[in-house]
């Protein structure tokens, strides 16, 4: 829209019309924030979200079980010495995403890994206790992990990821 | 297209699209050079309020239905859900419920507008045609839309509805169950209705489209009903119908938001806040106030068939307007018998929506048959008699000529009206026996614009709750993490925790298939005292406790002619509270000699029909408060309530709070729009 008014200076017209803009402007932008943070988690999603107790001693040496937190499938592991020791050999600069054995575990609690069974490539869920690491292995395109969750053969770019988890006791870990 | 434009850009890029598809010019045509006459009052800017309207009522139901599932079973809570947990779900549900109501009251300000100016007659007859699609189309999506929260008004008006096709011979029964798509109102029909609910506002999109260009061809009406002439009679349409309707929007704006923020359920009814009950009819069902006239039209007529036809028909009428009314002179302004009548039909048409609410009985029987006569006489003998007899006052030779003359005293007349029709509306309610008795008024924390919840109430009210209440009443939408939320009883996530950790909740199955019990966590809801509801009504003599979630918004009482006005503006909205708040205190041990009192039942002085299943729940010294508040029924009665009051609307305060904030933004946004409208139009004038 044209506003008649003197190139020299700015007329009381021209604030009154910026600042009718600026206010709608302000105003829209304002208006339009609900409507976007409706879309975010909502309070129910956010509290079933919240963390979970998992009760560690039924599970065996070399046994695994998988849990659920967040809605994402999560790889407990009871390790034996064999599949430790053979974590701990590799070397940390041959890997593609380096990481050593001890930042992936707890200390004290070495034969306990926590690991999201999500690969990182495109989000299959891969088998444990396969492939020729004795580790993970990714049906979908072939990744291989490591006893220790790190990749090491395959496109997937990064190590599996390690939720927040803290042991409540040598037999109970809280996840989240 | 030629049109008014001979806009062409000058960016290279826009000139390529421009070649292929000439959609700047077009807009430019038709929304910024666009000739409109330069004496439309306010009355015109309705069009563009019902352009937002129905963007808004699309973006806010479109959100909705991303929280929303169209099933018997789940459609009630996941309404509440959105209110309570999803974010701003509140904020987006009371737009939309009071988006549909101001969507209404524009569409009838803007036909009322039409009707008045002739804005039906040669050359707009297909304009106003499309007008009346429009208008059913809005009619029929209201009514789907209000099925879907699945109350019990949902339930019952739906019921009602779709039974009036019965009365049709032969294929009526058919068509009903066609509808239904079952032997009753159920789930099927739910379903139907969502699906149409969202596809028919785009339908109503497409046919608002074919009404804009209509209007276009022909161009706009104005108050002197004389068509522009020349270049003086008219104003581009941007920056003054475009500034000018800014700032009726603006206003309409505030109006909209006092809904929102401050009076969420005053249009609404309590009776919907109530869980759908195939087995149990609401004593009065009662439409949205939108429909409400055309009720009265159909329980006029005693008999079924002819019901239906006169309610239809009162709409139908509408698109025969251009050929009843064939006078010459197109505004009324200039029609001084015509003017006088149209007023009289204002009345009528509001009395009969007054009717509308009202039980079919008594006076309101004999009122609404006379008004749905004179309603129809207006149309079909009234409009075409005046045609023929009515002398007009002459016309202005232009609108440039209409614009230098001035006049008040519509403001005045219509004044005079309202205040006529107030007090026949007044004058018509009749004294009836209340089968309920109106409870008196408490002073709660929480009410007016500033209301806020007391937290040593609230917690003395859980209290009460827990203790007395819990053993028959659940609290099924109440997790325990709420108790943490701001503006509730403010307790830490620790008290929850600790909270929550008393209570057994069902669990299950484990591995083995078993279902077990384990202490419950801030994610859970306060557990049912019983499993469901058969087991509720065997302890109970046969009636089931409600649940005490949304009590104290399902329960209301009549306030009746003036008041109803007068609380718009106090903003009170506590019946609820305050019905049971008395109810907790209005046991009597001796009901009055001639009341006879059922077996099984306890007499109540405010329960409608007195005789109530529930045993007085309150005794002083009952509960023991730990801040020393006096252990007193009258005390227990206030905290609960208030309590149930959070409830029912954990989000009070976030509402009031951010209602403030939008009318301070709003009512700077109005004087800004104001002062801009001036200026721009200050060289028109």
């Amino acid at each position: 829209m044209t506003i008649a008014s003197s190139a020299d200076h700015p007329t009381r017209r021209d604030f009154l019309f910026v600042a009718t803009g600026a206010a709608a402007a302000i105003g829209t932008v304002f208006t339009a924030w609900p409507f976007i943070s409706q879309m975010n988690p909502d309070a129910s999603t956010i509290a079933a979200g919240a963390p979970i107790e998992v009760d560690l001693s039924p599970i065996a040496d070399g046994q695994d079980i998988k849990v659920f937190w967040r809605g994402k499938p999560i790889y407990i592991m009871h390790r034996t010495k064999k599949q430790i020791e053979e974590a701990r050999a590799v070397p940390v600069d041959t890997l593609k995403d380096p990481a050593t054995d001890q930042s992936r575990v707890k200390e004290g609690h070495d034969q306990w890994l926590v690991v999201i069974g999500i690969c990182t490539h495109l989000g299959c869920i891969p088998i444990a206790y396969e492939g020729i690491y004795d580790g993970f292995f990714c049906p979908c395109h072939g990744s291989q992990y490591d006893t220790s969750g790190r990749i090491r053969q395959g496109p997937a770019p990064a190590n599996l990821a390690v939720p927040p988890y803290q042991f409540v006791s040598d037999t109970k870990i809280q996840i989240g | 297209m030629s049109g008014p434009s001979d806009y062409q850009p000058s960016n290279p890029v826009l000139q390529w699209i421009e070649r292929r598809l000439p959609i700047l010019n077009f807009a430019h045509g038709s929304f910024v050079a666009y000739p409109t006459p330069r004496n439309l009052n306010y009355w015109w800017t309705f069009g563009a309020i019902l352009s937002f309207m129905l963007v808004m009522q699309i973006v806010t139901g479109v959100i909705l239905a991303m929280h929303y599932a169209p099933n018997a079973d789940l459609a009630f809570r996941n309404v509440e859900l959105i209110v309570r947990d999803v974010n701003y779900g509140w904020l987006l549900r009371n737009m939309h419920a009071a988006g549909a109501s101001m969507f209404f009251f524009a569409v009838y300000v803007h036909m009322f507008r039409g009707l008045y100016y002739g804005s039906y007659k040669e050359p707009r007859e297909v304009l106003w045609i499309l007008g009346v699609i429009i208008y059913l189309l809005m009619m029929a999506t209201g009514f789907m839309g209000y099925v879907l929260p699945w109350g019990q008004m949902s339930f019952w008006g739906a019921t009602v509805i779709t039974n009036l096709f019965s009365a049709f011979p032969w294929v009526g029964d058919s068509i009903v169950t066609l509808l239904w798509g079952g032997y009753s109102v159920g789930n099927p029909t739910l379903n139907r209705f969502f699906s149409l609910h969202y596809l028919l506002p785009f339908v109503i999109v497409g046919v608002v489209g074919l009404h804009v260009w209509a209007l276009h061809v022909a161009g706009q009406n104005n108050p002197a009903g004389v068509e522009p002439k020349t270049e003086k009679d008219t104003v581009p349409f941007t920056p003054h119908a475009t500034i000018k309707d800014m700032f009726g929007l603006s206003v309409f704006l505030i109006l909209y938001a006092w809904f929102i923020f401050y009076m969420p359920n005053y249009l609404g009814d309590a009776d919907n806040y109530i869980p759908a009950n195939p087995a149990q009819t609401p004593p009065h069902i009662v439409p949205e106030w939108y429909y409400l006239p055309f009720y009265a039209i159909l329980r006029s007529i005693p008999n079924k068939l002819a019901g239906v036809i006169a309610m239809f028909s009162a709409i139908l009428v509408l698109a025969f307007l251009p050929w009843l009314d064939t006078a010459k002179t197109r505004s009324s302004k200039y029609r001084p018998l015509a003017k006088q009548f149209f007023w009289i039909f204002v009345i009528v048409c509001i009395v009969l929506g007054y009717l509308g609410s009202k039980p079919p009985e008594g006076i309101y029987v004999i009122a609404g048959r006379i008004l749905t006569v004179c309603y129809f006489a207006y149309f079909l003998v009234l409009l075409p008699l005046l045609s023929r007899i009515e002398k007009p006052r002459p016309l202005p030779n232009s609108i440039a000529d209409d614009v230098l003359a001035k006049s008040g005293k519509a403001v005045a007349a219509m004044i005079a009206l309202v205040v006529a029709g107030g007090l026949l509306i007044g004058g018509m309610q009749n004294a009836r026996a209340e089968e309920q008795e109106a409870p008196p008024g408490n002073k709660w924390s929480f009410a007016g614009p500033f209301g806020k919840y007391d937290r040593g109430s609230l917690q003395r009210g859980l209290k009460v709750y827990k203790e007395v209440c819990s053993n028959c009443h659940a609290l099924s939408y109440i997790a325990f993490r709420n108790l943490a939320d701001p503006g509730g009883p403010g307790y830490s996530e620790a008290q929850v925790a600790a909270l929550a950790s008393e209570y057994k909740i069902k669990d299950g199955p484990n591995d083995q298939g078993d279902m077990f019990e384990r202490p419950g966590r801030a994610a859970d809801y306060f557990p049912s005292p019983f499993p469901n509801e058969q087991a509720a009504r065997a302890s109970n003599g046969g009636a089931a406790p409600p649940d005490l979630s949304l009590i104290t918004k399902a329960r209301s009482y009549e306030r009746g002619f003036p008041w109803f006005v007068f609380d718009f503006v106090t903003q009170y909205q506590e019946q609820g509270p305050d019905y049971v708040a008395a109810l907790l205190q209005g046991f009597q041990d001796n009901p009055p000699a001639d009341f006879k009192l059922p077996e099984g039942s306890y007499y109540n002085k405010y329960f409608p029909g007195h005789a109530i299943k529930m045993p007085k729940p309150l005794q002083d010294g009952q509960v023991t408060f730990d801040d020393g508040a006096p252990a007193t029924v009258a005390q227990y009665a206030k905290d609960v309530t208030s309590f149930l009051m959070w409830a029912a609307e954990p989000h009070m305060e976030a509402r009031k709070q951010l209602g403030f904030q939008v009318f301070v933004f709003l009512i700077i946004f109005v004087g800004l729009m104001y002062f801009t409208k001036k200026k721009v139009w200050a060289d028109a004038h």
